[in-house]
């Protein structure tokens, strides 16, 4: 028995146990006692969706499974479930995000609190399976609230936190749960996972504000002739705008009862940093190492995490990088031809006329799901200290690429 | 019920007043037959016409017309409602006996 070894204490309500982070997530969507499943299986995504198959035909989850033919009809599956007041989740990554673009833009027109998890992966081409935020990214504009997990736990906790948001009254909104594919989809972690009891106290039933029954006909999906189209747009961008302070209760709320609090912009020994990392996703986890590391050599730096992607936390990110000499944004995704990755363009754009913002230096790591170790990060933060001339608003670097 | 909304209790405003913030949520329409308001008559270039000395009253343009817009008369014939007939001519490429002539409007 080693002595040193320190007992980490379990809250109330709850269990430890090892488990795959896809099966912690398809166990929660289970907690959170969801009426339809509809889902097509594509890397990495698979391990999520063919536990709840499981759960479904051992009678452990009484919903319906329903194997569609593509991403495309599993969204459309989906939306016709929400329409009729059904509590849905789908899944995907990738390609099959691509598929299903057209009806997750449907979707959050129509207000219908859908919860996807989408295991990030690379688009093609050249054809690869492995992680990074070009799908994501592909959608940014989709108009559904996304969030971003780092670890195990955190897939498990957002899960309830995505129902229970999206569902809200005041939201109705559709949410997008983006963990990164294979780190966060196939690695055996410790994980909390809470009572039922805990779960049924945080998520209240499913009541739509409306839905689908002849007995009270509504439209839903009619056709905006321009005279309106402009108007109903513009209910959309305020209704997202709106579900911000939502978010943050929703977030309160299982922090209440679980111990474990979420914000849309979270840091990590930045106190007096001269150089912030940021990061989006499971990269913050290696990135907390690399600080500690550096902070230990006498590099004064210090991590902001970006938990919440839309709506993009504006006020909350000034904040967190105010003080900061340099802002070292890391991007899993390229706009090729465009001004620097999607976050380091977002943030820059944040930053923008800020009196005394810090310089903004953008890397690109981790495509297809190139490792990005703590020496990396090293590297990254001391080329940004020892730059000769300041970056552009443009520039960005496609770090570790051979030329 | 209860839980259902309506808002047929507010009046029904053009698409030109239309402001945002009086949409439902998710742009649900809770008042039925709403596309009634909507005169798509001022799309059309050409108009139907029927010559009723040849016309049978079979219906076939009343049951093809995609936006109901040919409705019988009391006498038997049939017109269009050119408050909503687009000008398609499928009454007149399906009519039997061909009596529907798509005529120019000026």
């Amino acid at each position: 028995m080693n002595s040193t070894r320190k007992t980490i204490p379990i809250p109330p309500g709850h269990r430890r146990v090892g488990i795959e982070d896809s099966h912690a997530a398809a166990l929660a969507v289970k907690q959170c006692n969801v009426d339809v499943v509809a889902a097509y299986p594509i890397t990495p995504q698979t391990h999520i969706v063919e536990r709840l198959a499981e759960m479904v035909a051992n009678g452990e989850l009484d919903a319906e499974f329903v194997p569609v033919e593509s991403e495309h009809s599993a969204m459309t599956v989906c939306v016709g479930a929400e329409a009729a007041g059904a509590r849905t989740f789908t899944c995907t990554s990738s390609q099959g995000l691509i598929l299903m673009s057209e009806i997750v833009y449907i979707t959050s027109a129509m207000r219908l609190p859908c919860v996807m998890i989408l295991a990030n992966r690379s688009l093609s081409g050249p054809l690869s399976i492995w992680c990074d935020h070009s799908d994501v990214m592909s959608i940014r504009d989709c108009g559904w609230i996304q969030t971003f997990a780092e670890n195990g736990q955190e897939v498990y906790d957002l899960v309830f936190h995505a129902y229970r948001v999206a569902e809200m009254p005041e939201v109705l909104t559709p949410v997008i749960l983006n963990v990164d594919g294979f780190y966060l989809t196939h690695v055996v972690e410790s994980v909390l996972t809470a009572e039922q009891e805990l779960i049924d106290r945080y998520l209240p039933p499913y009541r739509p504000r409306v839905s689908l029954h002849p007995d009270r006909p509504v439209t839903m999906g009619a056709y905006g002739v321009p005279e309106l189209f402009t108007e109903a747009k513009k209910n959309q961008d305020e209704a997202l705008k709106a579900t911000y302070p939502f978010i943050l209760k929703a977030w309160e709320e299982w922090g209440d009862l679980t111990g474990r609090y979420y914000h849309p912009v979270e840091t990590y020994r930045a106190e007096g940093a001269q150089v912030l990392l940021l990061t989006m996703g499971s990269i913050g986890q290696t990135a907390m190492v690399a600080v500690d590391r550096m902070r230990d050599a006498g590099v004064p730096v210090g991590l902001v995490k970006l938990r919440l992607w839309r709506p993009f936390p504006f006020e909350e990110l000034r904040r967190a990088v105010s003080g900061a000499e340099h802002l070292v944004v890391l991007d899993r995704a390229v706009s090729y031809g465009g001004p620097g990755g999607p976050v380091a363009s977002e943030v820059r754009a944040a930053l923008y006329g800020q009196p005394g913002a810090p310089v903004v230096h953008n890397f690109i790591v981790g495509l297809a799901g190139r490792d990005v170790a703590v020496e990396d990060l090293a590297t990254i933060v001391q080329k940004s200290l020892t730059r000769k001339k300041p970056p552009r608003q443009e520039d960005y670097i496609l770090y570790g690429a051979r030329e | 019920m209860n839980r259902q909304r309506s808002s047929k209790a507010a009046a029904f405003r053009p698409a030109h007043e239309l402001r945002s913030r009086d949409f439902e949520p998710g742009f649900v329409l809770t008042e039925v037959a709403t596309s009634r308001y909507y005169k798509t008559g001022d799309w059309r270039s050409k108009r139907p016409v029927w010559d009723n000395n040849r016309c049978i009253q079979c219906g076939l343009c009343y049951i093809y017309c995609p936006d109901m817009a040919v409705r019988r008369r009391p006498d038997g014939f049939f017109e269009a409602n050119l408050d909503y007939c687009k000008g398609c001519g499928i009454c007149a490429q399906e009519c039997f006996t061909k009596c529907i002539e798509m005529v120019d409007e000026r």
